[in-house]
């Protein structure tokens, strides 16, 4: 149908949403069902001497209470495992539940099912657990240091991996004959992703079939399903079901293969009934995985014309206490592979060493490295512009890889398959109306350095998403493909249902891959069924992660499509008496071409595909077409955004006065959904900027456990952003498509702190790192 | 030991006992199987739970059942009347003020109660009245366009 693509048509996800009978995996509630609740240890690091289950075990209306002893006597794997490898990487074993010792606060060690969800968290209080406490670190730096608590005794020196990328000595040799330098050393703060809904199990065996079925938070049931089976129950994978009902939010946090839905399975199998775990929010900042977390040190050379010459990047990365399913990759392959920015750098050298901490495992959070190598990068630009005497601008204009330069080769791994930068920074321009903002802040600081300071902040990013091609991921470790899969199945009415291995959480797969097929099959949006998130239903799929959906996951149904209209062509040939090759396919219409009046409907075609009475000899009946897509590239996004801030240098509190984002992320199939994705990661990312922060003791207590301490943003913090594209086709998908949903999370929060320390200047303050507390910045103000 | 309650939930009278510890949020969701409320904290903070008590915004997370006594509770399944949506419900769709969802029922509880505080609320009013309840997903900016589009229709 003409006209459906780039169309911003509401969402058919609402209807359910608004009037609260979309089913969460709480909302659930099923016949016999028992209620789990999770004992977990509040000591970083102990070494568990004893468990008594007695008391719980007779408390009334408890069920079973399990330990690790339960895991090994039901004789499964009773693991968590990484599903990317890297050299040398270290991977100490992470049980289901721990059974003798326990390495961050929230670890499992035991499970209380009951009838009903207070007597369960009643129980599992009463289970006594003898802890000997033993020494913990928690800070990444700190772990690294000589004498500092093992967290493993086969990771010496908390050291799980040690990667670096690019070539060192041409990066020596770019510092040596520079004639500008700047340096930082940075924290990039942890994370906590908080998807609003806490993360939520319900398992239900059936001996008598002898099939599992877990509803459970997931961005991706089938990577679920085959961790689960193979490193967890140890139950053959046909014979257990995932699904995922509504899922409210995710942010990479249900990527990931947790111990506590694989406990929920292993108390159903036991007990051969329904039980059903949901996390507190206490319990989700405990234990789902964090996100970012480094401690980074960086440094850029450049020419006397402005020129960089060189990037020079070593960084403490923190994965935790346990690796988590992708945790490696995220800060190397989705790290160091983007430190070139938009910029052509012709030396680059990034060193990371993984290391573990007494703390929650640390793995992909919207972004996912990207934010972390583009605040490396824009930072440094910053300060850049300052050294160089060239400005925000033109620093970064006089270093954008040129229009005419793709594709374009970094020195990181990554090729850019396209771009054209300039047009972006200077649309951005426009909209803030820089020239003004340059002379009201002049006036601030002409006067005398008034209190109320103004800053401009730029943040011109790239990332990489749409993961990924399954060789080249693969190459570097990943213990998965990366393709993604789609069955389009055309009805015999001419209908149309599609099955995407794509597993939305409030993306809107369902609106927007009913448009790429209406655009592509002449058919209305309402006659498309998106069926998505249940392994039974849909074919093996990588899930929704990385930006990837449409890029990879609604190109898999376009060549769905494109095989239906081939074989629908075969037909209606037949049908019209004319040779497949002179068919023309146009709005839901097989016609010959030259001759208009010979035609037939997509509705007729599929009847007589089905009846298959007057049909071809050499075609199956049927008009249906499974597409498992492997991108042949990445895809690049990228934009610039523009924030600006009002400093208070008597109290340290921060305004956002505007924040601009004109970003590139190809063609756009729903430009209402593409803004409000946008719009979620820069609250995301300005979040991470100015408040949001998860803080471990000295001690590996997580002080802000609950809402109470961390601070995410909410509605009267923020201001309605201004927001605009550029479109540079993704050259190698057959959307052109590029993905949407990191990339504010990954531009702002450089963005952010640029403008802040812009605002600053006439203070001398050069950094701070995030979040960027009233305190922090006042200090910053204040200091010597 | 229970306490026997009787209240009336989205115009409909309930009679019931309940433990006197039982939650609000759980006798709605679990007893009365209405689950538009969702629970995402246990620390009142985040709104996904919030429904009207006698017509104010209130987070059921952090009441007992047992003080809904003789209370009129109106849910997100309450708020669409004879099949029409309500404006708020008919903003967040038009606008896309929601994503996951998961927050939306609370929210549009707590833009009701603003509503009829404020009919005509400025964009710092809707998010002053709004900032007990967060959202994850949509950054806020369509949130207070829906807000805004229900209150021109309502007027």
């Amino acid at each position: 149908m003409a006209g459906v693509l780039g169309t911003s048509i509401k969402r058919r996800e609402d209807p359910a949403l608004i009037t609260g009978r979309g089913k969460y995996t709480d909302d659930l509630l099923v016949e016999g069902m028992a209620h789990a609740a999770i004992v977990r240890s509040p000591y970083a690091h102990a070494r568990i001497r004893g468990i008594d289950t007695s008391a719980a075990k007779t408390y009334p209306g408890v069920v079973a209470v399990l330990t690790a002893r339960d895991v090994a006597a039901a004789g499964i794997p009773g693991m968590v495992p990484v599903g990317w490898l890297l050299p040398d990487l270290k991977t100490p074993a992470h049980p289901m539940i721990a059974a003798d010792t326990v390495r961050h606060v929230g670890d499992a060690v035991a499970v209380v099912v009951a009838e009903d969800r207070y007597v369960a968290r009643d129980a599992a209080e009463r289970v006594a657990v003898d802890y000997e406490p033993l020494d913990a670190v928690a800070d990444v730096v700190a772990a690294l240091e000589d004498g500092a608590p093992t967290v493993h005794d086969d990771a010496p020196g908390n050291v799980a991996f040690d990667w670096e990328i690019g070539e060192k000595d041409p990066v020596d040799a770019a510092f040596a004959q520079a004639a500008h330098t700047v340096e930082l050393d940075l924290r990039n703060n942890r994370l906590i992703p908080h998807a609003i809904e806490p993360r939520a199990a319900l398992a239900s065996y059936d001996s008598s079939t002898g099939v599992m079925t877990i509803h459970m938070t997931s961005q991706n049931p089938h990577v679920h399903r085959l961790l689960m089976t193979l490193a967890s129950l140890g139950m053959p994978e046909h014979k257990v079901r995932i699904v995922a009902p509504e899922v409210g939010g995710g942010f990479g946090s249900k990527i990931h293969h947790y111990a506590d839905e694989a406990i929920v399975g292993l108390c159903s199998l036991k007990l051969d009934r329904p039980v059903k775990w949901t996390a507190t929010r206490t319990e989700t900042n405990l234990t789902d995985a964090h996100g970012r977390d480094h401690s980074t040190h960086c440094a850029m050379a450049f020419d006397g014309d402005g020129r960089i010459t060189g990037l020079r990047v070593d960084t403490k990365a923190a994965m935790g206490a346990y690796l988590s399913t992708f945790a490696p990759a995220v800060p190397t392959y989705l790290y160091g592979t983007l430190m070139s920015g938009q910029y052509d750098i012709p030396a680059i050298h990034c060193h990371v060493t993984g290391v573990f901490t007494h703390t929650a495992p640390v793995d992909a959070y919207r972004g996912a490295g990207r934010p972390e190598a583009t605040f490396v990068v824009e930072r440094l630009m910053h300060l850049a512009g300052e050294a160089t005497g060239l400005g925000p601008i033109e620093v970064r204009k006089r270093n954008f890889v040129p229009a005419d330069a793709f594709p374009y080769q970094t020195q990181v791994a990554l090729a850019y398959d396209s771009g054209n930068y300039g047009p972006a920074m200077d649309r951005a321009l426009e909209m803030i109306g820089y020239d003004d903002l340059c002379r009201e802040q002049a006036s601030r600081r002409g006067n005398g350095n008034g209190r109320r300071q103004m800053g401009i902040g730029f943040s011109s990013y790239i990332e990489a998403c749409g993961l990924a091609p399954s060789a080249v991921v693969g190459s570097l470790g990943a213990q998965a493909g990366q393709w993604e899969s789609a069955d389009v199945r055309v009805h015999p009415t001419g209908s149309v249902t599609v099955y995407t291995g794509s597993s939305s959480h409030g993306q809107g797969h369902e609106t927007t891959f009913s448009q790429i097929v209406a655009d592509r099959l002449g058919v209305a949006p309402e006659a498309v069924e998106v069926i998505h998130g249940d392994t039974d239903l849909v074919q093996f799929g990588m899930g929704t992660y990385g930006s990837r959906s449409a890029a990879v996951g609604g190109s898999a149904i376009a060549g769905s499509v494109d095989k239906i209209i081939e074989k629908g062509k075969k037909i209606a040939a037949h049908l019209l008496e004319a040779a497949a090759e002179d068919l023309e396919y146009e709005d839901g219409s097989f016609r010959v071409a030259g001759s208009p009046d010979r035609a037939l409907g997509l509705g007729d075609v599929a009847l007589q595909a089905y009846l298959a009475h007057n049909y071809p000899d050499d075609l199956e009946p049927g008009l249906s077409a499974t597409t498992f897509y492997d991108p042949a590239n990445f895809t690049y996004p990228f934009g610039t955004h523009v924030c600006v801030v009002e400093v208070d240098t008597e109290t340290g509190s921060i305004e956002l006065l505007r924040y601009t984002a004109v970003d590139d992320v190809g063609n756009v199939i729903n430009p209402m959904i593409v803004d409000g994705q946008l719009h979620g990661g820069l609250a995301q990312g300005i979040g991470q900027a100015l408040w949001e922060n998860a803080v471990y003791d000295d001690s590996g207590q997580l002080v802000s456990g609950s809402l109470m301490d961390y601070a995410l943003p909410k509605i009267h913090n923020l201001i309605q952003f201004e927001l605009d594209r550029t479109t540079t086709p993704c050259p190698h998908n057959p959307l052109g498509v590029k993905g949407v949903g990191e990339a504010g999370a990954i531009a702002s929060p450089p963005a952010v702190v640029n403008a802040v320390v812009d605002a600053l200047k006439p203070f001398g303050v050069t950094h701070i790192d995030m979040p960027l507390t009233p305190e922090k910045v006042w200090r910053a103000v204040n200091a010597d | 030991m229970t306490v026997s309650i009787q209240l009336e939930v989205n115009g409909k009278p309930v009679q019931a006992e309940v433990e006197p510890r039982r939650l609000l949020v759980h006798f709605l969701r679990e007893d009365l199987g209405l689950t538009g409320a969702n629970i995402g904290c246990e620390t009142s903070l985040c709104g996904a739970c919030t429904i009207l008590v006698d017509g104010n915004a209130v987070k059921s997370c952090t009441m007992l059942a047992a003080q809904a006594d003789g209370a009129a509770v109106t849910t997100i399944e309450g708020l669409a009347r004879n099949g029409e949506l309500h404006p708020l419900q008919d903003g967040f769709w038009e606008k896309h003020g929601l994503q996951c969802g998961y927050c939306t029922p609370g929210m549009i509880l707590s833009a009701n109660y603003l509503l009829e505080q404020n009919p005509s609320p400025s964009d710092e009013e809707i998010r002053e009245g709004l900032k007990g309840n967060i959202c994850r997903c949509t950054g806020y900016h369509n949130i207070v366009e829906a807000v805004k589009y229900a209150a021109e229709r309502m007027s």
